[in-house]
């Protein structure tokens, strides 16, 4: 059993080894599915039967036997029970907890219908974990905890080593950047080693700015320490006195555990002057986001944590010349950073053995939209699509839904069709496709989605989010979203899709940063493999996925109808006529057009 | 502290009080990188970023008005009009957006009758999107003061700002 970590950081008393361990789920993701409910719960029902068991939170990912990452089932809760063993419960609720009490820990009967079943472990069996691993085993808060894991082994070696011997180990590791570009990371700290000049700067970035990606935010808050260990190994090797965690304020938990991760590490000699009596010598601080995407892009982060307003420059410079106060500075992925100790512990050539010819190691991934086993995930590169989306996944849920596409990399990617499923996960092929890796949000779409607002979607994103720096981002991506807006809207015109194509490749090719020339890249991706879909759009006015709301009618259509009277329940203003084996009719004066009933339709039969 | 701030000229429109504001200043005076973090433990105590406020930043970490103005309007983390007693964030992420964060938001606003980033007529609710809160796993997803609804419907959503009690 993972360690339970105390609430409050009031040292555990040693359980004797017959009592009931009661671990509770509490990261992010827990605690919004109601994980304090749940603790307050199980608290409160122990007390008031007099039973003495341990109960402890558990960062939500893991489980000794590998990562939990299944948000979808959250709150989960684990019991350990002696005369047992170990059972998972998956959507527990506060008033479960009685039940459970009574039922598990007092008759020794665990109640099978709340119990996690096949997907649970299928979720685990496809997967490899490296980087997550820990998360969950180790007390994030601890720094003991993480060291007793054979936690900070990594860098005592490194330290041993010269500088260049650490490069030159990460070099032949073959591991790429994780934060979107994928550029091979030893290179990367070479350059900058080589520069010149006695101050350079090191900077973790976990500004994390794709939505529906949270990979970072996990690692933060499940093993902060295996962050800091790679980056206080990388300012070894670079030659830097000085680092920054870049973090985004969205991510409260994360920064709190980062700054009880550097305390600590300060405390242990394992940063700070003279570390583990080595004579090298090294400070790290934190810096918090104000909420701009763009400040995931490097110069524009540098900028950000100079004070100012986070907009990026050109390049060259790069930062591995002038970067951070105009001082030479080497910028990594927060995933890169936490997969370096594992590097140095087992050498680059073991590093290597993992994944492809060209995509080294594992990678994480967030998996959110409509699958049914949502939440996170390590697997080795090369794995294909149609692996992580069925088998771990456990596919696409509802009745009449199937997978349509994958969207990976977020507003600077592109989406995977149907077709192409048996794809292998890796840098290249995944490009060849249209799509890119980014940093690892993969957001599946059934059948309901339309590929037309999705590419609308993510211009909008880009549209606010685009700095205003440089002409073409700032006018180009409005011009394109205005397009996609008036054919999602019904108002397209003959000719806009060769526009829209005519305007990406402009725009890639001029703006100045990343965001710009990635931008049009939903949109190239969507127009590439549903052209039927736009032209659906602009010649009949019609959404084929019934999504575009100025062109749906609110009308049953009868012959689909199964007469089953779902819509009747879910619509919020009763604006649904329908009784047993009638066809629903839809009164157009309540209608709000808020389409609930069109979701909840498990037939298809309202457009 | 500026030596001119007594005099007429220099009064604080609306009338603050800077005391809070000087106490977390003086953590930042001189030193390299310090105006986002030093506006953003000012915003946390004042709710907003009001005009005196901004001036007042200005002038004690010795900044023209227009750079701390270019930095207040660059990031979307920084309010320069009063907030309401409670925030409704609705997540506008991809995965959100897949599983109809739009519908919510739409139907939220319309309740409450506020576009996006106003506050009610009553000052309790602010209401504003946000790209992502972490917690895709249980989308829809918003956050009102504080507490997360997650795996919404519009109905729920729409019964979880009705029921709102300021007591969570
Ligand atoms: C618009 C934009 C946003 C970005 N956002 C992030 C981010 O949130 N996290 C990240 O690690 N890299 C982000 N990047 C990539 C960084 O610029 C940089 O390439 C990366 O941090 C390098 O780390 P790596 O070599 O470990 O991948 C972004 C790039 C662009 C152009
Ligand atoms: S997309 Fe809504 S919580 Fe991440």
């Amino acid at each position: 059993m993972p360690k339970a970590a105390a609430t409050k950081k009031t040292k555990q008393k040693p359980v004797p080894k017959d009592m009931a361990k009661v671990m509770i789920c509490m990261g992010t993701g827990g605690m919004s599915a109601g994980a304090g409910e749940v603790f307050a719960a199980f608290e409160e029902g122990l007390a008031q039967r007099n039973i003495s068991a341990t109960i402890g939170p558990r960062s939500c990912k893991v489980k000794r036997t590998g990562c939990r990452g299944l948000c979808a089932m959250d709150v989960l809760v684990d019991i350990d029970i002696p005369e047992l063993g170990l059972h998972t419960y998956k959507q527990v609720k506060s008033e479960m907890v009685p039940e459970i009490i009574d039922q598990h820990i007092l008759e020794l009967q665990p109640v099978e219908k709340w119990l996690t079943g096949d997907d649970y472990h299928k979720f685990h069996d496809k997967q490899q974990r490296m980087v997550m691993f820990k998360c969950g085993i180790v007390d994030p808060e601890s720094i003991d905890d993480y060291i007793a894991e054979g936690g900070y082994k990594a860098l005592a070696k490194a330290l041993k080593m010269e500088p260049e011997e650490v490069i030159e180990e990460v070099k032949k590791s073959g591991i790429r950047g994780r934060g979107g570009a994928g550029f091979p990371t030893g290179m990367k700290w070479g350059f900058c080693r080589a520069a010149p000049g006695n101050l350079k700067y090191i900077i973790v970035n976990a500004d994390e700015g794709d939505p529906g990606a949270f990979m970072d935010r996990s690692l933060l808050e499940g093993n902060p320490h295996s962050v800091l260990e790679g980056l206080i190994i990388g300012a070894y090797a670079i030659g830097c006195l000085n680092g920054y965690f870049y973090c985004r304020a969205e991510y409260p938990l994360a920064l709190r555990r980062l700054e009880i991760a550097i305390k600590e590490a300060n405390e242990h000699g394992c940063l700070g002057e003279n570390i583990l009596g080595s004579g090298f010598s090294f400070q790290a601080a934190i810096k918090e986001g104000a909420g701009a995407f763009v400040c995931g892009e490097e110069t524009a982060l540098m900028a950000s944590i100079e004070g100012k307003r986070g907009m990026p420059r050109p390049r060259p410079p790069f930062p591995a010349h002038q970067g951070l106060w105009k001082k030479p500075s080497n910028i990594n992925n927060v995933e890169t950073f936490a997969n370096i100790p594992f590097i140095i512990n087992n050498g680059g050539d073991w590093y290597a053995s993992h994944g492809t010819d060209k995509s080294k190691g594992s990678k994480v991934f967030a998996l959110t939209g409509r699958i049914k086993n949502t939440g996170l995930i390590e697997v080795p590169m090369g794995i294909t699509l149609k692996e992580i989306v069925f088998d771990i996944c456990g596919g696409v849920p509802g009745r009449n839904r199937e997978f349509k596409a994958a969207q990976m990399g977020g507003p600077s990617g592109g989406c995977i069709p149907k077709e192409l499923i048996d794809i292998p996960i890796d840098y290249d092929s995944l490009v060849e496709a249209g799509a890119i890796m980014g940093s690892g949000g993969v957001v599946i779409m059934d059948n309901t989605a339309c590929m037309v607002d999705m590419a609308r979607f993510f211009l909008a994103f880009t549209q606010q989010e685009s700095c205003g720096k440089c002409v073409p981002c700032r006018i180009g991506t409005k011009t394109m979203l205005e397009i996609l807006t008036r054919i999602t809207e019904g108002n397209g015109k003959e000719g806009d899709v060769e526009l829209l194509v005519s305007l990406a490749n402009d725009i890639k090719g001029s703006s100045l940063c990343g965001l710009g020339q990635t931008a049009p890249n939903p949109v190239l991706s969507t127009i590439r493999y549903y052209r039927d879909e736009y032209d659906a759009h602009i010649r009949e006015k019609r959404c084929p996925a019934c999504a575009c709301k100025a062109l749906l009618k609110f009308e049953v259509i009868e012959d689909l109808c199964k007469m089953c009277g779902i819509c009747l329940r879910q619509c919020p203003v009763e604006a649904v006529i329908w009784k047993p084996k009638t066809k629903a009719v839809i009164v157009k004066d309540k209608c709000i057009k808020c389409q609930t009933c069109i979701d909840a339709c498990p037939f298809l039969a309202i457009n | 502290m500026c030596a001119e701030s007594n005099k007429e000229c220099c009064k604080p429109k609306i009338a603050v009080d800077l005391t809070a504001a000087n106490e977390i200043l003086d953590q930042y005076r001189g030193k390299p990188g310090a105006l986002i973090p030093a506006l953003q433990k000012v915003q946390e105590h004042y709710r907003w970023l009001s005009q005196p406020l901004v001036e007042h930043i200005a002038r004690e970490l010795n900044m023209f008005l227009s750079e701390v103005y270019g930095v207040v309007s660059f990031y979307s983390q920084f309010y320069t009009s009063p907030r309401g007693e409670y925030t409704i964030q609705i997540c506008r992420g991809t995965a959100c957006h897949v599983k109809g964060s739009l519908r919510i938001l739409e139907q939220l606003a319309a309740e409450l009758g506020v576009e996006p980033g106003e506050m009610t007529r009553d000052g309790k609710f602010t209401v504003e999107e946000v790209n992502c809160i972490g917690a895709c796993g249980i989308a829809p997803v918003i956050v009102a003061g504080g507490k997360t609804f997650g795996s919404l419907t519009v109905a729920q959503a729409l019964a979880a700002i009705r029921n709102f009690d300021s007591g969570v």
